[in-house]
């Protein structure tokens, strides 16, 4: 969702000597031929492969220096108080609110509040920020977490998006209210910005860990790095957008900047502010999840649990907590938003019964709080009705049943993409020597973006070659490649017919805007039970997370192109394959660009989770390094190298979309 | 009478003073002025330079309670020219003084309280706070510089009486008309008790029916309150409606400064004259302008008119008159008027374009 909120590459690219059309065609072909004939020459030479055991100096030196730095936790300045007390701080809040709301309080056997009070508390907050409904969303949604087994689990992970969204807030506004005001700040603050949304967010749970140790600090820390540039650049972008007449017209009547930041700018980007706090929050919800790699409390954990012990029917109710969680948050903040627009646009919204409901709905939530302190049965969760056993049970034998009937269909369909297309493919990437692959990356880059991002690309593929980790990258490479190729394609398709079809078009937007919300630890369950671990589940999860942002921004762009030109060609005797090929799509040509850029970026960091269900490559070295010591260094400059592809390949992507998304 | 002539009024009485006023947007544009630069074009200039010139060297009067009108086509620089009179934009060059104070020299501090007390703006676009209620709107002037909540909703109140908003006061901008919005934008203005009020085109977004009735509301508070009014518009007919003098602007340059009448008359340019050719001449032209020396022999003891009459008003009385007319200027003979002298007026605009328009 966030990388959305990415402005694409401001400058316009018309690099010295951008090849026309025709001698770039030839450019392709010469540097494809050269490539297949290297490969057929050279097949299996210099492909500095690795096997799964064995460590480069890089990895020993990078094992080295976990071990110094856990020496060094007790004696450096540095780590006791500058780490040591960021560390300290967020454990403690956390724990703080683990022991009031989810966690045992020593030495009571339950938390401080009992279920029952956190419910009415959550409730009556939801009523508070939104309006009844979201309170009974958030009420139902509580239910559910308690019935399908997880309560514990699922406050935590509340409490973790909590207080990550809580120091994005406080981080965030001051920031980005910063960057509005000063172009110095945002020319210094946008490439920070980049980097924290280029990363693949797998990438820095290990260098965090390093840091922060692993627990509820380095999971804030993480979800914060993610969670972050979202709030700040919409809260600039908000800032900047009110109306300049406006700003001019208050300017007119004598008022200083603080004034105008108060009394107009700040009120009247608020509404724009608060979507920036959902966008924040939903990332943050996401993140937090993944965090549970890296020991972050919440439902991330059984999640990651099941997924490695191949437990469908566990993983599904997990996973669909998680979902039910980020449904509640997005709807309760969307509300939120809705009812201060109310308020600024009418005033007077709800008047002197709300402030009764609010009272008499405090009040009885102060009770219940009461009980819940006091009654073993309001504090800790009922067993019964357990909704989550038979769930699983069911989901698991749904999932058996389904994996015996459609064998032939999915094995089949995972044996076409196998081999048809991943497995020609990682042999061209994987085979071929390193020089030569990366000399073809190169020219790739220089074809499509020009001089800038092959200099960047050059940069990272040495980054990637210096972590010792050439042949998995390619192998990374190569799935993220035909998962985005399927990506683009299913877009293509469902995206255009949403735009011609205004019914098409309302049946499956909210599907995508539902699959938008669910964070993409989710994505891995029903990926996993259909296909079970391959490289190519890695791939259907990575689509199934991709398509949905592709998808509507292709048909957006197609319902975008001018109904005039539209009617014009109709006039002229347009066929609907025509209309669409010769008129809509190259209209929408940004669109189609944007999307593809969007859909890459998405796969990628999702190919890397992918590590988790068999996806091979960098992912896997990730997840190995989280639970092996001696792996530790190589899960580190994986992810070094998953960084690395990453910033190469949205480069490359951004300044061929600069180039080539120009309508 | 030569109508590009700055009227005489003394700089020490005039409410708004302006001083060969620049504006060059663009990076090193103070250089250009005083280099041989400054004598190129527009299109010229900033091909040569890249700087864009908005508003070239010029100079005016304001008196007090006179409404003065800039007048020009998109693009002429009037909109920037009135943002310079309050360094909204800063000028590159030149002196603006406003009520005896030279605001081209104020600090940060001085300009702000020059803002908040002397001189405030309707904008085109209304800029209203949609957040706020229109009370609170038309308040808010008076709350940026200070005031406490009863008095500023007390004279908040009296502005929504006088521009004729009761009943409004709780509504929020969105729900109102854009007329009613402007109203509100007017009211902010007034609010503040200015000096001096400036319009940057004001009504050019509002119906034509609405913007008749606005136009009228402006008469009206200026001859309630007599607030010195700067007024910038592209619209010829309501320049001549509403000004006591215009100023016509081109590529940032002064093409004429007179009174209605005299613009209509005497055009200093062909732009000028394109402008006015579609105006009824009979609306704006007074006897003055018609009025000439007797014939040998033709009889002077005519009914007497006074030489300010608009030769509409005065046309049926010249064309039942026996005689011809005899034009006083307070005592002093002009000369006179028969009926063949309206005519031309009348009749030569009949092929042109005959939109009636009443004059107030």
């Amino acid at each position: 969702m966030s990388v959305l909120d990415r402005p694409r590459v401001e400058e316009p690219v018309p690099e010295v000597g951008a090849p026309p059309r025709l001698k770039r065609g030839w450019a392709v072909g010469a540097t494809i031929f050269v490539w297949l004939g290297g490969w057929a020459l050279l097949r299996g030479t210099a492909t500095l492969e690795l096997g799964g055991a064995e460590l480069t100096g890089f990895h020993q030196w990078l094992n080295g220096v976990r071990d110094d730095f856990d020496a060094a936790r007790d004696t450096s300045f540095f780590f006791q108080y500058v780490i040591g007390g960021i560390s300290t701080a967020i454990d403690t809040v956390v724990t703080f609110f683990q022991e009031l709301l989810s966690q045992p309080a020593f030495p009571r056997p339950v938390p401080e509040i009992g279920w029952l009070g956190v419910v009415a508390l959550l409730t009556w907050l939801a009523y508070a920020l939104a309006a009844w409904r979201s309170a009974l969303l958030v009420f139902v949604s509580l239910l559910l977490f308690g019935s399908l087994g997880y309560w514990t689990d699922s406050i935590d992970l509340l409490i973790v998006t909590a207080v990550a969204v809580a120091i994005c807030v406080v981080i965030g506004l001051p920031t980005g209210i910063w960057m509005a005001r000063s172009k110095r700040a945002t020319a210094a603050l946008t490439p920070v910005l980049d980097l924290m949304q280029t990363m693949p967010a797998f990438a820095y749970l290990a260098p965090l860990a390093l840091f922060f140790g692993i627990g509820p600090a380095s999971a804030v820390v993480t979800t914060l790095i993610y969670a972050l540039p979202p709030l700040v650049r919409i809260t600039a972008h908000g800032i900047r957008t009110v109306a300049p007449t406006t700003l001019e017209a208050s300017r007119s009547l004598g008022t200083t900047d603080v004034q105008a930041l108060r009394k107009v700018q700040l009120p009247m980007a608020k509404r724009t502010i608060i979507v920036g706090v959902n966008q924040c929050m939903m990332a943050a919800l996401s993140m937090a999840t993944i965090a549970a790699l890296i020991n972050g409390p919440g439902l991330g954990q059984p999640v990651a649990q099941a997924l490695q012990s191949l437990d469908i029917g566990s993983a599904f109710v997990s996973g669909i907590a998680i979902v039910i969680m980020a449904i509640m948050l997005d709807r309760t903040t969307t509300a939120a938003s809705q009812r201060a627009e109310k308020e600024a646009r009418a005033g007077r919204a709800g008047g002197r019964r709300r402030w009764v409901v609010l009272g008499a709905g405090g009040a009885v939530a102060l009770v219940l709080v009461y009980v819940s302190r006091t009654y073993l049965w309001a504090a800790e969760f009922p067993e019964r009705p357990d909704l989550g056993t038979p769930l699983s049970d069911g989901v698991t034998q749904l999932t058996d049943w389904l994996v015996t009937t459609l064998e032939n269909v999915t094995n089949s369909l995972k044996d076409l993409v196998t081999y048809a297309l991943i497995n020609p493919l990682e042999s061209l990437l994987a085979d071929t020597p390193w020089w030569l692959m990366g000399l073809v990356i190169l020219a790739f880059a220089y074809l499509l973006g020009g001089w800038r991002p092959t200099a960047i690309s050059a940069v990272c593929l040495l980054v990637i070659l210096g972590t010792g980790l050439w042949n998995e990258t390619m192998k990374t490479l190569t799935t993220t490649l035909v998962a985005t190729l399927i990506v683009i394609l299913s877009a293509l398709v469902v995206g255009v017919w949403m735009g011609r079809n205004h019914r098409a078009d309302t049946a499956i937007r909210p599907l995508l805007d539902a699959l938008q919300t669910i964070p993409p630890f989710v994505y891995l369950v029903p990926a996993l039970a259909l296909f079970s671990t391959s490289r190519f589940t890695a791939i259907v999860a990575a689509v199934a997370y991709g398509v949905p942002i592709a998808t509507k921004l292709i048909a957006d762009g197609i319902r975008g192109v001018s109904p005039t030109s539209v009617e014009a060609a109709r006039a002229a005797g347009t066929t609907a394959w025509q209309m669409i090929s010769k008129v809509q799509l190259p209209m929408a040509r940004a669109a189609v660009v944007l999307a593809s850029n969007q859909g890459l970026l998405y796969v990628l960091s999702m190919v890397v989770i992918g590590g988790l269900v068999g996806g091979g490559g960098l992912g896997y070295l990730v997840v190995a390094g989280f639970s092996q010591a001696q792996l530790f260094g190589k899960g580190l400059a994986a992810g070094i190298a998953i960084t690395a592809l990453g910033i190469m390949l949205d480069r490359i992507a951004q300044y061929a979309a600069a180039r080539y998304g120009r309508a | 009478m030569t109508a590009t002539t700055i009227s005489p009024v003394k700089t020490t009485e005039s409410a708004l003073s302006v001083r060969h006023l620049w504006k060059i947007f663009g990076t090193k544009a103070d250089k250009i002025i005083g280099s041989p630069d400054a004598d190129l074009s527009r299109q010229e200039l900033q091909a040569k330079t890249g700087c864009v010139m908005a508003v070239k060297d010029v100079s005016f009067d304001v008196a007090p309670g006179e409404v003065f009108v800039v007048m020009g086509l998109s693009g002429s620089g009037k909109s920037t020219l009135v943002r310079l009179l309050t360094r909204l934009i800063e000028p590159t060059a030149g002196q603006v003084i406003m009520g005896g104070s030279e605001i081209t020299a104020a600090s940060e501090s001085e300009l702000r309280e020059l803002r908040r007390h002397h001189v405030a703006m309707v904008f085109q676009h209304f800029g209203l706070l949609p957040h706020r209620k229109v009370i609170d709107n038309i308040a808010y002037g008076l709350e940026v510089r200070g005031e406490g909540k009863t008095e500023r909703r007390q004279r908040a109140q009296e502005m929504v009486d006088l521009v004729g908003l009761e009943g409004y006061e709780e509504s929020y901008p969105d729900q109102l008309s854009g007329g009613m919005q402007q109203r509100v934008g007017l009211a902010r203005a007034l609010a503040v008790d200015p000096d001096v009020l400036m319009f940057d085109e004001p009504f050019s977004a509002l119906d034509p029916l609405i913007r008749r009735d606005m136009q009228n509301e402006v008469i009206r508070l200026h001859e309630e309150v007599g607030k010195t009014m700067v007024f910038i518009t592209h619209d010829l007919s309501e320049a001549l409606k509403l000004g006591d003098r215009i100023l016509i602007m081109r590529d940032g340059e002064i093409v004429q400064i007179g009174t209605p009448d005299e613009v209509v008359a005497v055009p200093a340019d062909d732009y000028v004259r394109d402008f006015v050719s579609e105006v009824p001449r009979s609306h704006v032209l007074t006897l003055r302008w018609v009025v000439r020396e007797p014939r040998p022999g033709e009889p002077v003891d005519g009914p007497v008119m006074q030489a300010g009459v608009i030769v509409k008003d005065a046309a049926r009385a010249v064309l039942e008159a026996e005689q011809p007319v005899r034009v006083y200027d307070g005592d002093r003979f002009l000369g006179v008027v028969d009926d063949e002298d309206i005519l031309r007026v009348v009749v030569a605009e009949e092929d042109e374009q005959p939109e009636p328009e009443p004059q107030p």
